[in-house]
């Protein structure tokens, strides 16, 4: 049995169904992400882990009890807010102590937890400070230093560096994988930025429209998204319209150009209008190695991000973005200029239509 | 200075004047109990006066536990509301208003009606239990007040997101509704115990008809009975309203200063 188990989870607003039959099953210690766009249902299956929201109907366990209509402050979940929520009138240290006071820990055993937990944080300094004086990242520490006092046995963060800049998002979800690890913690985290998602998870949960379209880890989500919105959602995608000349060869015609696919073949069907979905870093620029496809086309836009070069590629009704490293030694391609594109037949995703 | 700036200008002295000269007027007349020169005997005679002190000292004591109790009742009341039943904000707040509409006088009779000694409530009957209904009155003349300046501190803060974090921590609501939440909206509190105060203070209608030693009816015999005492009273009265509205201010000025998390 998992150690945190929702089963066949699904709640309703009124006559509006936002999670619609969720099964997951998370082991101990790992790290989960809800990945999805606003509005897909993450933050609401999070909130009924949490015991926010109440389950319209199916079941939450964690290590076997069931928690599905226990009251938030009966569960032992610690969680972390977006808007960090720490209590204004109480100083660091003592937003830390807080669960531990109301637990009525010994003294003592409060003092050592709370310069633990600062330490982890590396803000022991800041204990006296108050939530106003601390800059946002720092408040989200105490945030998460405040969660983890406790000893919780499920970790909760819904979008915790949404409010914070970009480059102390970065630093701030690796000091929280590290902590993670260090203490073992199972934990579950929602954003709507699939970098995060990919950087920092063991699995991913890819929601949307209130159903988990996938779960993995980042490398199957990634490489392998089991349905179009997986696909197109996480990661830039080229999607190409095409027809199916030759299901057992897997031969398909996009704009009158042919190409072959090593995967997905038995979702073919001869004559059948077919998405394939071509990720930017599997295509090149130039001739085609063996057993590669080729197409033709005509530079459309390059556009300069710093390290890599987007360029696109108008092949007819489709086009094909790929991206190239930024070479100060070579000049961009031209627009207007004709191109071929070379990529290997397995890189080619067929998608299903959902 | 343009033609609109002058006339505000004396648009604010009219009003200062309008305001001020009375006021400079009562306060010189206290000071001519000893003919032919200002002195501050009337101020003596009240001070010395053994109910100025009873009356202060009650109706210092009501508006204390007017404070108390209102508080009591009114936090846990706009903490409710913001957080379970916003659809009833405009059903409290018609309710908060009706004290502002409706005569105390009117109120007082209400009261007299329903707690009479030959009711089964008696509330009249005993001293103890006539003081408690003043308190009551008190709260409910307070209410406009104290619900507003409550509910606008609760707006600073974001009470939906601490409440969870704190149930989250394994609080239950009466350590979040006192650990939590008053503490951060005290600003709030002692504002709208600041006005209480005054209110009670100088309230007479309720107190005199239900015929308890209050401050207000003090006042009212003092200037039924005297010359120049009721001048020093007056100038009193306004010292403790000026003296609750500028701790008002000062407690505004300190929550503005530390802004609250949201």
């Amino acid at each position: 049995m998992a150690f945190l188990e929702l089963s066949n989870i699904q709640k309703s607003f009124g006559s509006v169904q936002v999670v619609k039959n969720f099964n997951m099953a998370i082991e101990k210690g790992e790290f989960i992400s809800f990945l999805g766009p606003s509005g897909c249902g993450k933050t609401t299956v999070l909130r009924m882990i949490a015991g926010f929201e109440t389950v319209s109907s199916g079941s939450i366990t964690i290590a076997g009890q069931d928690q599905t209509h226990l009251k938030p402050n009966q569960r032992n979940i610690g969680m972390v807010f977006q808007a960090y929520a720490l209590f204004p009138n109480m100083t660091v240290g003592q937003n830390v102590a807080f669960g531990l006071k109301v637990a009525k820990k010994p003294k003592d055993e409060i003092e050592s937890t709370v310069k633990e937990m600062l330490g982890l944080i590396h803000l022991g300094h800041l204990s006296d400070r108050f939530p106003y004086q601390l800059s946002g990242g720092q408040q989200q520490r105490v945030a998460l230093a405040r969660a983890l006092a406790i000893r919780p046995r499920v970790l909760l963060l819904d979008e915790p560096l949404s409010a914070l800049d970009a480059k102390i998002r970065v630093s701030l979800r690796e000091e929280i994988r590290s902590i993670q690890r260090k203490l073992g913690i199972t934990t579950v985290f929602v954003t709507h930025d699939q970098e995060e998602a990919l950087s920092i998870s063991d699995r991913i949960v890819v929601m949307n429209e209130g159903r988990a379209d996938q779960i993995g880890s980042p490398f199957e989500v990634y490489n392998f998204p089991a349905t179009r919105f997986v696909a197109s959602f996480v990661g830039t995608l080229n999607m190409l319209a095409g027809t199916v000349a030759d299901a057992g060869a897997g031969r398909i015609l996009v704009d009158g150009q042919s190409l072959v696919t090593g995967r997905d073949r038995a979702k073919l069907q001869n004559g059948a209008a077919c998405t394939l979905a071509l990720r930017p870093e599997a295509v090149r620029l130039g001739a085609a190695g063996p057993g590669e496809n080729l197409l033709s086309g005509t530079i459309e836009e390059v556009s300069f991000l710093g390290a890599i070069l987007r360029v696109r590629v108008r092949l007819g009704e489709n086009a094909v973005s790929l991206d190239l490293f930024n070479d100060p030694a070579k000049a961009p391609p031209e627009r207007g200029a004709p191109a071929t594109v070379a990529f290997s037949t397995q890189d080619v995703l067929v998608l299903a239509e959902r | 200075m343009s033609g609109k700036r002058i006339a505000a200008w004396i648009a604010v002295a009219v009003g200062v004047v309008y305001f001020i000269v009375p006021l400079i007027s009562t306060f010189e007349f206290s000071l001519r109990m000893r003919r032919g020169e200002y002195s501050f005997d009337a101020y003596e005679s009240v001070f010395s006066d053994v109910r100025f002190h009873t009356t202060f000292g009650y109706s210092a004591m009501m508006a204390l536990l007017t404070i108390v109790f209102g508080m009591l009742l009114v936090v846990p009341t706009a903490y409710w509301v913001r957080l379970r039943l916003p659809q009833f904000r405009p059903v409290v707040e018609f309710i908060t208003l009706m004290p502002l509409v409706i005569p105390a006088i009117v109120i007082v009779f209400g009261y007299l009606r329903i707690y009479n000694s030959s009711s089964i409530i008696p509330f009249t009957a005993s001293t103890r239990a006539t003081d408690i209904l003043l308190m009551c009155s008190y709260m409910m003349l307070s209410l406009p007040y104290m619900y507003r300046a409550v509910d606008t501190a609760m707006r600073t803060i974001d009470v939906r997101t601490l409440t969870e974090a704190a149930e989250s921590l394994g609080a239950g609501w009466r350590t979040i509704l006192f650990r939590c939440i008053f503490p951060n909206v005290m600003s709030g509190v002692l504002s709208g115990a600041f006005i209480t105060f005054a209110i009670v203070m100088g309230e007479f209608t309720m107190a005199a008809l239900l015929d308890r030693p209050a401050f207000g009816p003090y006042l009212q015999l003092i200037g039924a009975n005297r010359a120049y005492e009721p001048s020093a009273l007056a100038i009193i009265a306004f010292l403790i309203t000026w003296i609750s509205m500028g701790l008002l201010q000062l407690v505004s000025r300190i929550g503005r200063a530390r802004p609250s998390a949201a």
